[in-house]
């Protein structure tokens, strides 16, 4: 498993209080997590402390798996 | 005919306690609910003192083996409880208790329909917004939580109860800073008397027990200070030491039903709704008027508009904040209750919980109630030097039982805005 998967992980569970091992790279943050749209919006604001990035609400609209963030996060970490 | 409104349900979170009869227990008792503020750092704060809720993390001298602590977790999840302010986190547990108390469960979409909400808050989410400006200042605005707007606002109070419990009716609060709880029962009633609802869930909830809460009281010379060494003996209303209030936290909320849809459902029935009042000041900010006229007027309206004779008032649970405008009431009661006054019974149990603001009048109308089922009127505690010249019984330190039919309960706020609400046994 990858170090960013892991974190991202990390910060699903501890947002939306979710079961861990619901939280896969597949999981939906709406149809699998139980998140509303308030949720993601946190979400995004966690990952881009976490990771010290930027995501723009135009990209933050696509990110809607554990898997999308992940991808995301690190094409943003390899440019 | 005229629709009558019942109360059929009580839900209190309180600094004495979570949940309705341990803190109607434990008030019988005379104890204080008033302690050291663990909340914060109280350094350099001229009052250190307040009205906590006892919570089992140990805030307010709570504690995980400690009877009627509250626990949080226990109300909602850590993911939901990021979402809320402390006084809707109170509300919501007050309105389940509330409702599981009347065994009211709207399931179908008629009942749905006809429960509506209405609480509200004094201030609302303080602690939120002074934690969120720190942020804004030192983040800047990307990182403001998506939930800081629903978190604090003071509907949201009502909101999250309707969303929990499907109640489809009115959505709606009040705001009328100490008066509040009050104020929210009586327009519920009305609400239910017009017809738009049969049943609402009604009161206020309060948690200002925070630095810029605690701060902005003291600023405006409101809270006590001389007994910072002495918590449970701060809140001492009618007494000559009185210097101010001391703060207090939670929620109460009443279930209020039309008196036909409760008696066809078998619902008990702890009081009636006999008459509101409400009025304004036109004098000060903070102060209430020297002759205490707008009091006086919520009185008289609340018992005009109920058809009720004064005198045949039993009990009176007072605004009484333990400040120097407790003299300014009783003289308004006085006068109110007319030939009553020698023989009557006046007490404030703000003595024992603090001032719970947006709270304080919802949680002293659910006293009201079950001083008129247990027959006993609570104790104002600390009074052992009254100040104030009146031939009315203000029950020191000690509940008084006595027979009580008919009960009046007064809250006033900043802004001059005054509440009466009167209740009443209901026969049979």
């Amino acid at each position: 498993m990858s170090e960013v998967l892991e974190r991202v992980r990390k910060i699903v569970i501890d947002h939306l209080d979710a079961d861990p091992d619901k939280v896969t790279e597949k999981a939906s943050f709406i149809d699998d997590l139980e998140a509303d749209s308030l949720d993601i919006v946190e979400l995004v604001m966690a990952f881009e402390e976490e990771f010290d990035i930027e995501i723009p609400d135009d990209s933050a609209e696509h990110i809607l798996t554990v898997g999308d963030a992940v991808s995301y996060i690190d094409g943003k970490l390899k440019s | 005919m005229v629709r009558r409104v019942v109360i059929t349900g009580l839900g209190l979170v309180s600094p004495l306690g979570n949940g309705v009869e341990i803190s109607w227990k434990r008030l019988l008792e005379g104890k204080s609910g008033a302690g050291p503020i663990t909340a914060f750092d109280t350094t350099d704060y001229a009052c250190t003192v307040a009205c906590e809720v006892p919570s089992v993390d140990g805030r307010g001298g709570g504690g995980p083996d400690i009877e009627g602590s509250f626990d949080p977790s226990l109300v909602l999840s850590n993911k939901e409880r990021r979402k809320v302010d402390d006084f809707i986190l109170y509300a919501i547990a007050a309105a389940d208790e509330a409702l599981k108390d009347a065994n009211w469960h709207p399931e179908t979409e008629e009942d749905q329909e006809r429960t509506g909400t209405m609480i509200g808050s004094g201030i609302g989410g303080l602690g939120i917004i002074a934690s969120t400006a720190l942020e804004l200042h030192e983040k800047g605005p990307k990182r403001i939580s998506p939930f800081f707007i629903p978190s604090s606002l003071i509907n949201l109070a009502s909101g999250q109860v309707s969303i929990r419990h499907g109640l489809k009716g009115p959505n709606h609060s009040v705001v009328t800073a100490c008066a509040t709880g009050a104020h929210a029962i009586g327009d519920a009633a009305r609400l239910i008397i017009y017809g738009d609802a049969d049943v609402m869930v009604a009161g206020g909830a309060e948690s200002a027990i925070v630095p810029v809460g605690i701060a902005g009281f003291i600023a405006c010379r409101a809270l006590c200070t001389s007994f910072n060494d002495a918590p449970e003996k701060a809140s001492r209303p009618y007494d000559k030491d009185r210097d101010g209030f001391v703060m207090g936290e939670g929620a109460g909320i009443v279930v209020l039903e039309e008196y036909e849809h409760a008696k066809a459902r078998g619902a008990k029935i702890y009081a009636e709704i006999l008459g509101y009042g409400l009025t304004g000041d036109a004098y000060h900010i903070t102060a209430p008027s020297e002759t205490g006229d707008g009091g006086y007027r919520a009185m008289v309206m609340a018992a005009k508009n109920g058809n009720i004779d004064p005198t045949t008032i039993d009990y009176v649970n007072s605004h009484g904040t333990s400040t120097m405008a407790d003299g300014i009431e009783l003289k308004a009661i006085e006068k109110f209750l007319g030939a009553r006054a020698a023989t009557g019974t006046v007490s404030s149990t703000k003595s024992a919980i603090g001032h719970l603001l947006g709270g304080a009048g919802a949680v002293e109308a659910i006293f009201c109630a079950l001083a008129i089922r247990d027959q006993i009127a609570p104790p104002t505690i600390n009074l052992d030097n009254p100040d104030v010249d009146t031939p009315i019984d203000l029950v020191p330190n000690k509940a008084k039982p006595m027979k009580i039919k008919t009960v009046l309960s007064n809250s006033f706020g900043f802004g001059g805005t005054n509440a009466a609400l009167i209740m009443g046994a209901v026969e049979g």
